[in-house]
């Protein structure tokens, strides 16, 4: 369990100076150390899929990141904050930070699954007869896959819309387009 | 934007298969190890923005131009839903595993085994790695004008 501390004390400190610092290229990589400590705090919770899905999405996002903030040379942040936006993002997060102290109380024990103190849980069908209702050897590919495909749907719509989006808007020949007469 | 250095040109053209086939390899075994569609598919894509970051836009454009790379994602979301429809007209509700129910059992542990799941990671695969390839080559591609407005 320490092992837990410290990266979470770790990633606290980055998440610190991402925010603090006035150069745009360590805050991005501040970031970036925060991703990779999730990454590494989810292999050791044994769950492997997640820690490998995190780290590779951790690696292109942070290339995105540097690639833009050294290109566009808007390396340095300026200028005062407002007292009155911090106040509210204060309040709002320790807001936030309350509620998520009352959920972990209704969690299991570190550890535990959520069926030993829940019975009808589905997550037990899930773990008991996953291999035999889809064949899966691996038990997160049948959840995401079969039993909670829909989710996966709304991920992969979310997705293909979000792309679009980002071609239209960004893509080169609009005005040609525009000017165009209609065939 | 000409790329790199030689060196990092020779060792990105030795690596960029060896990740390409490790993106491969997670899509194709999600069913049996850790992996899957989403992580092989960003993996595939970052192999592609190697080749980005090394050569220079303009050679992964000639590789595998922007229209091929939207078709390869509409093709994936196509397949995908394809799959889901596919359950219900044959399987009797949507997304059932029609495949591992009705027509090819297969043996667990085996890479062909678990019905329409490695079907649906390879749909997903191609989806995710097409689109965030896209991406990324779309926002390399855009520059303000010099009047520093953006271009319309």
């Amino acid at each position: 369990m320490a092992i837990f501390y410290i990266l979470l004390f770790f990633m606290i400190i980055a998440a610190f100076i991402a925010v603090e610092t006035e150069n745009l290229l360590s805050s991005v990589i501040c970031v970036g150390a925060i991703g990779f400590g999730v990454s590494i705090m989810f292999l050791f919770l044994r769950a492997p899929d997640i820690a490998i899905t995190q780290i590779v999405v951790e690696v292109l996002g942070l290339i995105i990141l540097i690639r833009a903030c050294i290109s566009r040379e808007l390396t340095f942040i300026s200028g005062p904050r407002e007292f009155f936006g911090v106040v509210v993002s204060v309040v709002i997060i320790s807001a936030i930070f309350l509620a998520g102290v009352m959920v972990f109380r209704t969690l299991p024990d570190f550890g535990t699954a959520i069926f030993a103190r829940a019975p009808q849980a589905a997550s037990k069908t899930y773990v008991a007869a996953g291999l035999e209702k889809t064949g899966a050897a691996n038990l997160v590919a049948s959840v995401i896959l079969d039993f909670r495909a829909y989710d996966t749907l709304g991920e992969a719509t979310v997705l293909f819309t979000s792309i679009i989006g980002a071609t239209v808007i960004l893509r080169k020949k609009t005005k040609k387009l525009l000017e165009e007469p209609d065939a | 934007m000409k790329g790199m250095t030689i060196i990092v040109k020779t060792i990105s053209s030795w690596v960029k298969v060896l990740i390409f086939l490790f993106g491969i390899y997670i899509i194709l075994f999600g069913h049996l190890t850790p992996g899957g569609g989403f992580a092989g598919g960003v993996i595939l894509a970052s192999s592609y923005v190697l080749l980005m970051l090394a050569f220079g836009r303009e050679f992964v454009e000639k590789n595998l131009p922007l229209p091929l790379a939207s078709k390869l994602d509409c093709i994936g979301a196509l397949a995908f839903a394809l799959i889901a429809i596919l359950g219900l007209v044959l399987g009797g509700s949507f997304f059932v595993n029609f495949l591992y129910q009705k027509y090819l059992p297969g043996e667990a542990l085996n890479l062909i085994s678990a019905g329409t799941i490695p079907l649906s990671n390879i749909a997903i695969g191609l989806k995710v790695g097409a689109s965030l390839f896209l991406v990324i080559l779309v926002l390399s591609t855009f520059r303000p004008d010099e009047s520093g407005n953006k271009q319309e």
